[in-house]
């Protein structure tokens, strides 16, 4: 953030107004640039800023460590374990996650067909959604073997964050009083 | 602006809501997914709202909503993790509370665990909230105050056990909760319009004239009954409403514990103890076991995994299987045993009154709670008019030939299964013709009670067919006879019907001929009594003696009858007028036979607390 250019006078104005308007028909937006006019006065105060997507990765991070442990079950190390104790951590882990996962977001299939069934790419086939592999040379069309049918969210849902919190506390520790 | 039929399942456990604009002909109520706090500082919309109320300590601060940023509790998912986490901050079963006649229902009660720094609220507040919280949720949805829920046609369901009292409370924490306009539904009826509405017009070749309908609602907290019955009116289907049963204290909350129970003394035998968070995930571990071994997969057996509360998740998390075996025994043959139709469900006397709780049904076995049901209005057809098929006059239990299931626990298919098994050798040994009963088929029985609430809402305006059905009670007085007092024995008492069973909604029943006589400054307190099988005592009619359990006492009824241009110590005689309120409710005016002006009339309080030992 400090590394970026200051802003030209004119690119100042146009700022001044988009901050205007937002501000006039947006609490929230009222409360960001009031935290933000703040956070010069008392930086101490505020949690350290996180860009827009490290936060949803981090909110969605402290999903699967709140409805499925992911966290404590990768920051503990498995050599020690035996395959049972790892079993019946992993339930609680599949367990957990698997209905965070589908709470929040619908999976699919990018492809329908079974894996193992043959498949023709056609030319303009997309590669965002489709990988060639072994030995590929050519034009297309190519006729291959699906090996895994690739997956995508047709539905992804995080939650909204209200208030101002620290996002980089994935779980907070807990006390029993007591 | 576009005004909207909006139905509210305000239940023990979950809220729902639904919505559907009334000007747009074949709109289908859809379920509006509800905003919540799903952890600190997270909000998402989730299709159920958990009836939950935490209150944040001072360290965690304000419990932001997008439309409140100042809220010191909060509602919803996170609040019922909390129940777990911290259960003296968080009120739960409010509605349990609501119906509970031993306890100030609008006192400061919850929690009832609750630390000095928490102010507690009454089970009304509680409800308040949820309300409160759909209604703002409603209100964000549509942009603010214009497409405010006092402004829809709101339609808030309660239990058809509910009585007249339970009933009022629940109007009023709607009105305090700024639904200004609503009106109360059964919930069995409910699940009844939900079914008519997915079925569309087809559901009349699944209902016709003759056919008695049970309504079996199995909620997480409770257990609620009723009976729908078929009649041909002037060529016409018409639907009544015949019989709702008890209020039972029963529901999948118990089966959890139960299963979790046998979960815990697998794992006891193994030498490990649970701590309280195990012990906590536990219950839902088993829930969901419970849930798919009875669910019609084709497993025998479902493995639990218990995680300890700390950061090491392998080494301390515990293991340990349920089979299909333990559960058919623990929840099939313990909560629906066969029972043969004379089963009545066991009552233990009530254990000194050291500790206030919920009146939790002391016999689990729901078939035999459903026996009794079904003997008990063995008669609801009695005052039907148009055309029933003549019923056996031998038959000593009500004869539904078709089943309608509702409540999360009926989503298991064992459950059903053994439902409908018992009706049928039931029906069989008491001499009915009829085939098997039918299961009337619903989905999705989570949100019925919202969506058939909101189906109703549109019925209502002329788009479909509406149950009839009115009170599902008579309710009386208590009249102490003047007899010379004698020590040790109770003075005889008679009960006079002022409200007959049945009475339909915006009715008034005619004032009795009785008088009773209040004292002027006074808040006079009167014997309240209900019942829900008398279907043929009229108003006024004065009852000397009853069978056993055909009765049951009610709180007590007050009337404060200000001075106003009377001597305070008078004695003032009154007639008590009943009045079936369009909204729901049961509404008893106290009139002077002498009135001092015309149209003199002091309302009668339903919710008065019992009297210490009373």
């Amino acid at each position: 953030m400090k590394d970026r250019p200051l802003d030209s006078l004119f690119s100042r104005l146009g700022l001044a107004f988009v901050c205007f308007f937002r501000v006039v028909f947006d609490a929230r937006a009222a409360r960001s640039v009031r935290d933000a006019l703040e956070d010069g006065a008392s930086p101490k105060l505020m949690p350290p800023r996180t860009p827009a997507a490290e936060s949803a990765a981090m909110r969605l991070l402290s999903i699967l460590q709140r409805e499925g442990r992911l966290v404590d079950f990768l920051q503990q190390d498995v050599t020690s374990f035996s395959d049972a104790d790892v079993g019946a951590a992993a339930r609680v882990v599949h367990d957990g996650c698997r209905k965070a996962l589908h709470t929040h977001a619908t999976i699919e299939p990018v492809r329908l067909e079974a894996e193992g069934a043959r498949v023709t790419i056609e030319a303009a086939y997309d590669a965002d959604r489709l990988r060639l592999l072994g030995d590929v040379k050519g034009s297309p069309p190519y006729a291959g073997v699906l090996r895994h049918r690739g997956w995508q969210a047709v539905r992804f849902a995080m939650p909204e964050t209200v208030g101002v919190h620290d996002e980089t506390v994935l779980a907070p520790a807990e006390v029993e009083v007591g | 602006m576009t005004r909207y039929a909006v139905g509210i399942d305000l239940g023990t456990t979950h809220c729902a809501m639904a919505v559907a604009p009334i000007e747009f002909e074949g709109a289908r109520p859809e379920i509006l997914l509800l905003p919540q706090i799903v952890a600190r500082g997270q909000i998402e919309g989730r299709p159920l709202l958990p009836s939950f109320v935490y209150f944040a300590t001072t360290g965690e601060g304000p419990q932001a909503l997008p439309w409140d940023a100042e809220r010191p509790f909060s509602v919803g998912e996170q609040a019922r993790a909390c129940a777990i986490e911290a259960p003296s901050r968080v009120v739960a079963s409010a509605k349990s509370w609501l119906s509970h006649p031993g306890v100030d229902r609008r006192s400061g009660l919850l929690p009832i665990d609750a630390p000095d720094d928490v102010g507690k609220i009454s089970p009304v507040e509680a409800s308040r909230r949820y309300l409160q919280h759909l209604a703002e949720v409603f209100a964000a949805r549509s942009g603010g105050g214009r497409g405010a829920l006092a402004e829809q046609d709101v339609v808030v369901t309660v239990p058809a056990s509910f009585d007249a009292s339970a009933r009022e409370l629940t109007l009023e924490a709607c009105l305090a909760a700024g639904i200004e306009h609503p009106t109360l539904l059964e919930e069995p009826q409910a699940a009844f319009y939900a079914w008519t509405d997915a079925m569309g017009d087809a559901w009349r070749h699944n209902v016709r004239p003759g056919d008695v309908v049970l309504v079996v609602d199995i909620g997480g907290g409770t257990t609620d009954l009723s009976a729908i019955a078929a009649v041909e009116t002037g060529g016409a289907l018409e639907l009544v409403r015949v019989a709702v049963g008890d209020h039972i204290l029963l529901g999948g909350d118990n089966m959890d514990l139960a299963v979790a129970h046998v979960a815990r003394e697998k794992l006891e035998k193994l030498g490990k103890s649970l701590d309280r968070w195990q012990r906590a995930s536990l219950v839902h571990a088993c829930r969901v076991a419970k849930e798919r071994l009875l669910g019609g997969e084709s497993l025998t057996a479902c493995p639990i995994a218990i995680a300890s509360r700390g950061a090491s998740l392998m080494g301390t998390t515990l293991r340990t299987e349920l089979t299909r075996d333990d559960v058919a025994r623990t929840i099939v043959d313990g909560f629906f045993p066969r029972v043969e139709a004379d089963a009545r469900p066991i009552v233990r006397p009530r254990v000194g009154l050291t500790q206030i709780g919920l009146p939790y049904a002391s016999d689990p076995g729901i078939t035999r709670h459903l026996a009794a049901f079904l003997s008990r209005q063995s008669g609801a057809l009695s005052q039907l008019s148009g055309a029933m098929p003549a019923a056996e006059s031998t038959a000593r239990l009500l004869h539904p030939t078709a089943v309608l299931f509702n409540g999360g626990v009926m989503k298991a298919k064992a459950l059903r299964e053994r439902i409908v098994e018992q009706i049928d050798a039931w029906m069989r040994a008491d001499g009915a013709q009829a085939s098997r009963v039918r299961v009337l088929d619903a989905e999705d029985l989570d949100m019925a009670v919202a969506r058939g609430a909101c189906a109703y809402a549109l019925a209502r305006r002329g788009r479909g067919l509406r149950i009839r059905g009115g009170t599902a009670r008579a309710y009386y007085v208590g009249i102490e006879d003047s007899v010379p007092a004698i020590p040790g024995i109770e003075p005889p008492i008679r009960a006079m019907c002022v409200a007959p069973f049945g009475m339909e909604e915006g009715s008034e029943a005619t004032l009795p001929p009785h008088e009773l006589g209040v004292v002027v400054g006074e808040a006079c307190r009167f014997r309240f009594f209900g019942s829900s099988v008398r279907r043929q005592d009229a108003a006024g009619a004065v009852l000397t003696e009853w069978d056993e359990g055909e009765i049951e006492e009610l709180p007590p009824l007050e009337v404060s009858l200000p001075a106003d241009g009377r001597r305070e110590g008078d004695v003032v005689p009154v007639r008590l007028r009943s009045h079936a309120t369009e909204v729901g409710t049961l509404r008893l005016d106290a009139e002077p036979i002498q009135p001092r002006k015309p149209d003199e009339r002091w309302r009668v309080e339903l919710n008065v607390r019992e009297r210490p030992g009373g």
